[in-house]
């Protein structure tokens, strides 16, 4: 088929410039990391013990999260109950939630002062200690649990209904349904969902941060954070962020092996009737589950809010200081990642006729799930030493970090919603002669106002809620909310820390709500 | 002269369809064949949305085989999506006179007017998801009278009607095209739409469109490409 040619237009060009941004940012802080490692001195025997507690410790988090995850969402399959959607949506809500603030609700939950502490200490057991290997795998469990539940129940729903019909009307029970049909689906789906998770928790930093530390319980990425921030031995710093990198590039190697499912998949409200595992035991046995499942999301939320509310008008005013820089560095982190997103999405869906370009692009928006925040920071530290002061700068790099590492979520909203726009009114707008930036202003952008306010929320939520590469680069004077927080809670300062994590849960639930809300109401086609 | 169609080629993905054909000016003319033909493809070739293989499209002798779509003199009306949902009725027939919708008084009075041509009036402010099936192809309509392009095509933007709404339809077609002297070109596949609106039939059959011959005579003697699509 003749093709005419296709100049580089102006929308392409952002595109390319967007992947050119991107990949300066992932590839081309590696490559001024790994300049600066060369002088350094081999791994010592503490980095070792980093590197395997770094595996151990996300093995053990993706393996404990999956197996819970399996009767979660099969009981989330069979059942129909009040409040059901409610708990998928519940599901969702960790992606959103500050990991410092889940981290407090934790303590105050399974601590050493907390709820279960209290409750066996009358029965001489505890105090219960959730500092090191079982509280940082606790906290990444509380997050990756309920990722792991949605997707799982999502392979649950795509066994088609006519099959669970056919079943019941052969007499099947739970067990030959578990083989015929369930197991066969699970060993699909579960594989991804558990690299996905390992990926997640290799990366992990701010639960390292605030539950491990010492030479028993540090993650590599904290190593990193260590080298630099104590140290400030940029040559170690330099190094661990290779091996970093190393290890991210493995898991990501994994998990593209594996086919890892879609995170926000639609239809999860749906329920299919179901004729087996009607018995009193199966269904007292699936609402235990599901019972304890919503009570391991929730009461340590609920005990942030009960404490926080009381602290709350008492806090320090470099607390609310920190809120509004959080908001700053939140809002222009989603201003990026819209930009970013857009322009790129914008020209993967135009190269259509060239998919290998598309495809790199594509590919060069998703690279940052496999970055890892600590490594970005190192090289962009490496690099604008010489040019610039880099603590003045930890607010804007915050905001350009914190929007690379949202973007992925931010693609796979955008870019089903641009190419379903220039599928259906394209040769509308080709044929009226609208094009450029009036077709992107009449056509494009009211059409995907939807997925652009839920990616919106996302990033802002995310942003917000970041404690990653502003505590490698921030002096006291320019804590963001998270590394505030995280300081009162290092000066055990506790009263005042929970009542700053509820401000900072309010703030980040109240961005994605106000964002993701925006971009519903009036579109009413 | 008219729209020539110049020894035109189109491939796609293994299929072809082939033209060397004239439609003179102000003409009406239906395109009618079995479905998979290629009508719609002939149909988008012309407007610019498929590069020939080889050949050119002529307008009144002036080669449009390279122009972008929206430079064509010509207005496409597709099957469906023909309005964007989110946009008044009235900023969808705009769109014909000025697509930055920015429009002067002169302008805005001009939209009414066609709004009001084509049975319309007071309608604008809706949504095109407000109005029934007919009246949003009545919208589709006024916007062709803005666009005021001498060529029309229909790739069958009425399919989706009643037997009356859609007679009523061409009748405003046919309406529209004499008072603003259009050449107009209609995909069917219904033999009594061509012979309601259309003087002359170009049959699409066998990869190649055939050039025009009087409707009432094409029937009377169908050839057996036709016939064979008749039953």
């Amino acid at each position: 088929m003749a093709r005419r040619a296709q100049p580089l237009s102006p929308a392409l060009a952002l595109g390319w410039g967007a992947a050119a941004l991107l990949l300066a940012l992932t590839l081309g802080t590696i490559l001024a990391v790994a300049w600066r490692a060369e002088a350094a001195a081999r791994l010592g025997a503490a980095d070792w013990a980093a590197i395997r507690f770094t595996a151990w410790q996300a093995l053990l988090s993706a393996a404990i999260s999956v197996a819970l995850a399996i009767p979660a969402a099969r009981a989330l399959a069979r059942r129909r109950f009040r409040g059901r959607g409610v708990l998928i949506t519940l599901l969702g809500a960790p992606f959103i939630l500050p990991v410092i603030v889940a981290v407090l609700g934790l303590l105050a939950v399974f601590g050493r002062a907390g709820l279960v502490s209290g409750l066996i200490a009358p029965l001489g057991l505890g105090p219960l200690s959730i500092y090191g290997l079982q509280g940082v795998v606790l906290a990444n469990v509380f997050f990756n649990l309920p990722l792991a539940t949605r997707l799982i129940l999502q392979g649950w729903h795509a066994i088609p209904a006519e099959h669970f019909r056919l079943a019941a009307q052969l007499g099947m029970g739970p067990a030959e349904i578990a083989r015929h049909l369930e197991r066969p689906m699970l060993r699909a789906v579960v594989p991804g969902a558990f690299a996905a998770i390992f990926l997640i928790c290799i990366t992990s930093f701010a639960v390292a941060l605030t539950l491990g530390g010492g030479p028993r319980a540090t993650t590599v990425e904290l190593a990193i954070y260590q080298a630099f921030r104590f140290d400030f031995d940029l040559g170690r710093a330099a190094l661990l962020a290779l091996v970093q990198f190393g290890l991210c590039a493995i898991a990501a190697a994994a998990a593209l092996i594996v086919a890892v499912p879609v995170a926000f998949g639609a239809g999860l409200d749906r329920t299919v009737q179901r004729w087996d595992a009607g018995g009193r035991a199966y269904r007292w046995g699936d609402a235990a589950l599901l019972t304890l499942v919503a009570g391991f999301l929730l009461l340590p939320l609920a005990m942030v809010a009960a404490g926080g509310l009381a602290a709350l008008p008492g806090l320090p005013a470099s607390v609310f200081e920190a809120a509004l820089r959080s908001l700053a560095v939140a809002l222009a982190s989603t201003a990026l990642t819209l930009g970013l997103g857009i322009a790129l999405a914008s020209a993967i869906v135009r190269l259509r006729d060239r998919p290998r370009r598309a495809g790199f692009l594509e590919a060069v928006g998703y690279l940052s799930i496999a970055a890892s925040p600590m490594v970005i920071g190192t090289g962009l530290f490496i690099l604008l030493f010489p040019v610039a002061d880099p603590v003045a700068l930890a607010l804007p790099v915050t905001a350009l970090v914190n929007a690379a590492m949202s973007l992925p979520f931010a693609l796979r909203a955008l870019i089903p919603a641009i190419r379903d726009v220039s599928e259906t009114y394209g040769r509308l707008s080709e044929s009226l002669g609208i094009g450029g930036w009036t077709r992107f202003r009449l056509v494009t952008l009211p059409r995907i106002r939807r997925p652009l306010g839920f990616a919106a929320g996302l990033s802002a939520a995310l942003s917000m809620g970041d404690l990653g590469v502003i505590a490698l680069f921030a002096d006291p004077d320019q804590a963001t909310l998270p590394l505030q927080l995280y300081r009162l809670m290092a000066a055990y300062r506790m009263e005042d820390a929970t009542g700053a994590a509820l401000l900072l849960l309010c703030l980040s639930l109240a961005l994605f709500w106000i964002f993701d809300r925006g971009g519903r109401v009036g579109t009413d086609t | 002269m008219g729209l020539t169609l110049e020894k035109l080629l189109i491939e796609i993905d293994g299929f072809s369809i082939a033209g060397d054909l004239t439609v003179a000016t102000g003409r009406r003319v239906a395109l009618i064949g079995p479905s998979g033909a290629g009508k719609s493809t002939l149909a988008a070739a012309i407007a610019g949305f498929i590069a020939p293989a080889r050949g050119r499209i002529l307008w009144e002798g002036r080669d449009i085989t390279a122009l972008p779509p929206g430079d064509r003199p010509l207005t496409l009306l597709f099957q469906d999506h023909n309005l964007f949902p989110h946009m008044s009725v009235a900023d969808n027939v705009a769109l014909g006179l000025r697509p930055s919708l920015r429009l002067s008084a002169a302008e805005g009075a001009r939209v009414d007017r066609v709004l009001d041509r084509v049975g319309l009036a007071g309608q604008g402010a809706k949504r095109p998801g407000a109005l029934s099936g007919g009246q949003q192809s009545r919208a589709a309509l006024a916007r062709v009278l803005l666009r005021d392009r001498p060529l029309l095509l229909l790739d069958e933007p009425f399919a989706a009607l009643g037997p009356a709404l859609k007679a009523e339809m061409l009748a405003l077609v046919e309406e529209i095209a004499t008072e603003a002297g259009l050449t107009v070109l209609m995909i069917t596949h219904d033999p009594a739409d061509a012979e309601r609106l259309a003087q002359e039939t170009i049959l699409v059959a066998d990869g190649r469109a055939a050039p025009p011959v009087a409707t009432g005579d094409l029937f009377a003697d169908p050839p057996p490409a036709l016939r064979a699509y008749l039953g």
